[in-house]
């Protein structure tokens, strides 16, 4: 790690969160002036630490299936078999993100009931979508040399596939995947208006009782973890794309 | 590929018109409409056959069924737009009929949603209308006219009151006057910030393509902006704001406040800016070389390059960054409603509140009709204005 503006500021960024989640009690001094008078200034309804943890669990339980159903279609697109369908999901995709995720989130609500259901639903279905666009891409868009390379060495379908095609699309994959997390961790957060027990709890509880402390410890807390894990996988997206290049 | 094409235009089966099918048998057989005894209970499913009087009810398992068969077994493009348009039609004109047979006479409280089957017919018949659309690959001009064809035929149901039994137009009903205002209220947020985001983002744009040395690290500080989750940074704006409300002279005047429209504009305008900023310098980066020089060696100075050719050229790109924020804010100017901002999000969200999932259909409604108005236009707009026909870059 060399010691670099941005590094210092990671750090700087990590440190804050920690002590945040960790230890808000710290904090409360720099948090008074927000709140009135007698109101309490650190959440305490439920810990920062374990609303934390379920709001990464809701996101990455989400962006787990998210991830395996999107590369699965667009492999399925990608072949023959699915051709068919090649034209129809593109602008399906093209549809899709035009529904705003407070929409699929109210929408689920009717259907599954209020809590972490509609949450995981609308992170899901919502998470689909740039993973589904990106791998798409990365599997349409490889040079064709390549592929007949792969056909010329006597590669079956299936090993060109898991061994030339998807190693080679992984950036842009996971390129998808950074924006789904990123979208996921916002639409979590929202997820609270639902009863589901995410970051967002800390920010709606403060709006409705009238509380900046709480509005802004949430909203610290949520943006500087959007932030890190941004910054942590976009690292991961260009050293999978050195790794190509190498 | 163009192998098993032939094999299935000699009278094969069409794959996802298996899907449809499917659907459909399955959409025509659930709950058609659900009638509850007022707004916020649970309902009762009626199948077609209850919900309709006899006569529509075969009509519309006949319309269906045309519907499937042309999805199945018809792979050229208009027979299925059509299908699709004439299943979708008879849904959306039965559906109102459904509600005026299941209300009982003279019952202000009762309520007749469509269920489980209308939606998933609704769901099928769009996509074969999509797929459809998707395989002829109409013109920007055709596209805009399909649009104004949809918005007609949806105003005029609504207009006629065909619908006017519905849930969803009950409570419009009960709130008419408000519905108007936060409709202008969720425009004027999603606009406005569009608007300011262009007259800064493009300017700066063009300043950051000139100016290398600034370029990364402006584009990084707006991605990390965009990263920040919306209610986080409606939150985190909230208390700057009501600092300078308060401690600068005038603010409070021009409408700067802690809670409620300002903080939904500022941080809109916030998430507008990586796409103009980033949009305008890859457009104006990618104007080729030969272009400028040629201006050049005309004699033209660098400001009537820069509107005379580096603009015209960038303006696909530029559009298609006006897209990506358009869509992005109707969406996100939802939210504002949770600090006070007002627009359908307060409908969103009261439903919520008061489990009437009607009242957040007609804030979702709209809302997703908004979008996807926009989406349309302005991809037909970036076509329009592309010299080669482009598809639209990823977002």
């Amino acid at each position: 790690m060399r010691l670099s503006l941005p590094n210092l500021l990671r750090a700087f960024l990590l440190g804050l969160l920690l002590v945040f989640v960790m230890a808000p009690q710290t904090m409360e001094p720099l948090l008074r002036p927000l709140a009135q008078a007698n109101a309490p200034v650190i959440y305490e309804q439920a810990s920062l630490l374990s609303l934390t943890i379920q709001h990464l669990m809701t996101v990455i339980a989400a962006t787990v299936a998210a991830t395996m159903v999107a590369v699965g279609l667009a492999i399925f697109v990608s072949r023959p078999v699915g051709a068919e369908f090649l034209p129809l999901s593109r602008s399906l995709v093209n549809i899709g993100q035009t529904f705003p995720p407070v929409a699929v989130l109210a929408l689920a609500v009717p259907v599954v009931g209020f809590g972490q259901k509609p949450t995981l639903i609308a992170l899901f279905l919502y998470g689909l979508l740039p993973i589904f666009e990106n791998t798409l891409t990365g599997l349409t868009s490889l040079p064709r040399a390549v592929i007949d390379a792969a056909r010329g060495i006597g590669m079956t379908g299936r090993q060109s596939l898991w061994q030339i095609e998807l190693p080679l699309a992984l950036p842009v994959i996971l390129a998808g995947i950074r924006l789904s997390v990123v979208i996921g961790l916002a639409t979590a957060t929202i997820g609270s208006t639902v009863a589901a027990r995410t970051l967002g709890e800390v920010i709606i509880a403060g709006l409705q009782s009238n509380n900046m402390a709480f509005v802004v410890q949430g909203g610290l807390i949520v943006g500087g973890l959007a932030v890190l894990i941004y910054d942590f996988l976009s690292a991961l997206e260009r050293r999978a794309f050195q790794r190509i290049r190498s | 590929m163009p192998l098993s094409r032939d094999v299935f235009l000699k009278g094969h089966i069409d794959k996802l018109g298996v899907l449809i099918a499917i659907l459909a048998a399955y959409g025509a057989w659930s709950p058609f409409a659900s009638l509850r005894a007022n707004r916020i209970v649970q309902g009762e499913g009626f199948g077609l056959f209850s919900a309709l009087p006899a006569p529509m009810a075969w009509l519309l398992v006949a319309i269906i069924l045309m519907g499937s068969l042309v999805a199945l077994f018809r792979r050229e493009a208009s027979p299925r737009i059509l299908a699709a348009a004439t299943v979708l039609m008879a849904l959306a004109a039965l559906v109102g009929e459904a509600a005026a047979h299941l209300t009982p006479s003279e019952n202000n409280y009762a309520r007749v949603a469509p269920a489980t089957g209308f939606w998933l017919l609704l769901f099928a018949f769009s996509l074969l209308a999509a797929d459809g659309i998707s395989r002829m690959r109409p013109d920007p001009k055709l596209r805009l006219a399909y649009l104004i064809a949809t918005v007609g035929i949806l105003s005029l149901i609504i207009l006629s009151g065909a619908w006017t039994d519905l849930s969803v137009m009950k409570e419009y009903a009960a709130r008419d006057d408000v519905f108007w205002r936060e409709a202008s209220r969720h425009l004027a947020l999603a606009l406005g910030s569009l608007g300011a985001a262009a007259l800064i983002g493009i300017p700066l744009g063009v300043v950051c393509e000139r100016v290398p040395a600034i370029r990364a690290t402006v584009l990084t500080t707006l991605n990390l902006v965009q990263t920040i989750p919306s209610i986080a940074l409606f939150g985190i704006l909230i208390a700057p704001l009501g600092w300078l409300a308060i401690h600068v002279p005038g603010a409070y005047a021009i409408g700067i406040r802690g809670i409620g429209a300002a903080p939904a504009f500022v941080a809109l305008f916030l998430y507008s800016m990586l796409p103009m900023v980033a949009n305008t310098v890859a457009g104006l980066a990618a104007v080729p070389r030969e272009s400028r020089e040629a201006a050049r060696g005309l004699g033209m100075t660098s400001a009537q390059r820069l509107f005379q050719v580096e603009f015209p050229l960038a303006l696909p790109v530029i559009l298609t960054a006006i897209r990506i924020v358009l869509v992005q804010n109707i969406g996100l100017a939802t939210i504002a409603a949770l600090i006070g901002g007002g627009g359908f999000g307060t409908f969103v969200f009261q439903g919520l509140g008061q489990m009437a999932t009607d009242l957040v259909l007609l804030g979702a409604l709209p809302t997703v009709g908004l979008a996807f108005f926009s989406a349309v236009v302005l991809d037909a707009l970036i076509d329009m204005n592309s010299i080669v026909p482009a598809r639209k870059e990823a977002r």
